[in-house]
């Protein structure tokens, strides 16, 4: 056995695997044997807080948040197109203007879709 | 069992080290003391210079703050205890791993200091927990506190590990749980943990 050429890569590996469980072992031994173990309720809690876990993990938020989120994205976006736009403005084309109305016209539509639905409208 | 001072210093000329597992032990409680991630008041800024550049408590070992008590060794309570904020000491208390330590950092952790009178804050934490290290200041300045955190390495390092004196956590008899209070009426209760504070009788 000793005369295969690969014997030698297996003592190595042997020595890697021992150096890398050794030390977790240890520290298991001593986790279960020496570490002064003193457990208590709060010390178990599922979550460790100064204030108690209240309720459920899982908590809903509505659905009709997305709405916002949305119309939020459509000023954002706007704002940030209207800008260099505004600074641009005096040197632009028609077709330039033309298709930043076009884009600004679709934005309003779906404000003005948001607004018929009464989003806006904060219950 | 004890190794004679002179004769280790004398073993260690000719390159011999001897130890005790006690010793070996202690060393590597007080080196690796990581203390928790909590402040209260203006004493908290003081702690947060300590593990800055200028005083480095990392040169103590214990620069690693953890966020988790669970995670933690040390709890300094750093400034004033108000009597809505004691619950909630005592619980992360109750929640760190042993063993564990205490340093009450400042007059007001220690005994309420400039606001004792105030009907809202409490007389200090050693009402409910064991405190390990008092410091005294208003707020105390870094130093103060290494002092401290070096007061407590000396504590860990005179640790016996068996026998009657050995620590609270090494003893499977002592507590590992300390009552949380509640808000009552009028104050906490209970008031204090009778064993671990009894009410000071004034003699006049």
């Amino acid at each position: 056995m000793a005369s295969n050429p690969y014997f030698s890569l297996a003592v190595l590996f042997v020595g890697a695997l021992g150096f890398g469980l050794a030390p977790l072992a240890l520290a298991w031994v001593w986790a279960k044997v020496f570490s002064p173990s003193k457990p208590n309720a709060l010390k178990n809690a599922v979550y460790e807080c100064g204030l108690e876990s209240k309720g459920d993990a899982w908590v809903q938020y509505r659905s009709g948040y997305y709405l916002y989120a949305i119309i939020f994205l459509i000023f954002d976006v706007e704002a940030v197109f209207l800008l260099p736009f505004a600074v641009a403005f005096t040197g632009l084309g028609l077709a330039a203007s033309l298709s930043m109305l076009v884009f600004v016209l679709l934005l309003v539509e779906g404000l003005a879709w948001a607004w018929a639905k009464g989003v806006l409208t904060w219950a | 069992m004890a190794v004679d001072e002179g004769l280790k210093i004398e073993l260690g000329k000719q390159g011999v080290f001897v130890t005790t597992l006690q010793e070996l032990y202690n060393w590597g409680r007080r080196s690796s003391v990581w203390p928790m991630n909590f402040g209260l008041a203006c004493c908290a800024i003081e702690m947060i210079a300590t593990t800055m550049a200028r005083y480095d408590l990392a040169r103590f070992g214990a620069e690693v703050f953890r966020p988790s008590p669970r995670q933690a060794d040390l709890m300094i309570i750093s400034g004033t205890v108000t009597k809505k904020m004691a619950p909630q000491v005592v619980r992360l208390y109750n929640q760190m791993g042993e063993p564990r330590y205490v340093i009450a950092m400042g007059a007001c952790a220690i005994s309420g200091g400039p606001f004792k009178q105030g009907y809202n804050v409490l007389k200090g934490i050693d009402r409910y927990i064991p405190v390990d290290v008092h410091i005294p200041g208003c707020p105390p300045r870094p130093e103060a506190l290494l002092e401290a955190f070096m007061t407590l390495q000396k504590k860990i390092d005179a640790q016996h590990l068996t026998g009657e004196e050995r620590p609270r956590h090494l003893d499977a008899e002592a507590p590992g749980m300390f009552p949380v209070p509640e808000q009552g009426e009028h104050d906490l209760e209970p008031p204090a943990n009778k064993n671990v504070w009894t009410v000071p009788v004034v003699i006049r």
